[in-house]
């Protein structure tokens, strides 16, 4: 068996918690995507889902307190992303609850309740993990499919 | 990179032209521009074209079925046109594309507001 298609690639990225950053890592995410050769409806995704964590890390980790850090990183093995947000916010009390779709803490602020179920449905995998006065993170695998054939 | 929005009035509807990227950041101030809008009986029915907008998250989701239900509570129409696959997608996933009128552009838009008018 031949090696020579392996491709691993790692980035980190840590920014202010402020909204003016939602779009700095989409930009971030789909350059660092970008590598995979993904088809747009993926690179869409990708964007949508990271848009969706580091918002909640934003308006629910931090209660829009603009003095967060908010963490992301991504890994490339092969064809495969593992995208990781994290927040060192409030955390999430009843993270069950917190998925479901519809479902928003904040009422008052016209949330649609839909982050958890977007990422859900745009990625393989989303794993949640969070502490109530440590923080939360969200750990979350795509496979790109245009280069599946590479690797097969 | 941001949202721009163009409002042109025509008839009793008001027609929203978004372009950019909508999201958390950009929501807010739509949310107060069309909430105004609204407020101050500048139209009846609202249609929302989203033939430029670039990127929607939930955000979106939020603002458009904030302003369904006020218009909806002073009896007015809410339709959308130019959808990409994308955004509908987000609309299928909530539910909103059973309460919204989604129309292929603002001409269709239009005429299927025109008995409204």
């Amino acid at each position: 068996m031949t090696q020579k298609n392996e491709f691993h690639n790692y980035m980190r990225v840590q920014f202010a918690s402020i909204s003016q950053n939602e779009a700095f890592a989409r930009v971030a995410i789909a350059a660092f995507v970008s590598q995979l050769d993904p088809q747009m409806n993926e690179l869409t995704d990708i964007k949508t889902v990271v848009s969706e964590a580091v918002t909640n890390a934003i308006i629910h980790g931090y209660e829009n307190r603009p003095d967060g850090l908010v963490t992301m990183t991504a890994r490339i093995e092969n064809d495969t992303v593992y995208i990781t947000v994290e927040d060192n916010g409030v955390g999430i009390k009843n993270l069950e609850e917190a998925r479901q779709p519809l479902y928003t803490s904040k009422p008052e602020l016209e949330r649609s309740g839909m982050g958890f179920t977007i990422m859900e449905n745009f990625m393989d995998e989303v794993e949640v993990t969070s502490e109530e006065g440590f923080g939360t993170l969200v750990k979350m695998k795509k496979r790109i499919t245009s280069k599946k054939a590479l690797y097969n | 990179m941001s949202l721009q929005m163009d409002m042109n009035l025509q008839g009793g509807a008001l027609i929203v032209r978004l372009s950019g990227e909508l999201d958390h950041h950009s929501a807010e101030s739509l949310k107060t521009s069309l909430e105004q809008a609204i407020e101050q009986g500048r139209c009846r029915h609202m249609i929302l074209s989203l033939k430029h907008l670039s990127f929607m998250d939930s955000s979106g989701l939020g603002v458009i079925l904030g302003r369904y239900k006020q218009i909806s509570a002073l009896g007015g129409k809410m339709v959308v046109c130019d959808v990409s696959d994308a955004i509908y997608r987000l609309f299928e996933m909530s539910g909103l594309f059973k309460i919204l009128t989604i129309e292929k552009d603002e001409a269709s838009a239009l005429s299927s507001l025109e008995v409204a008018l």
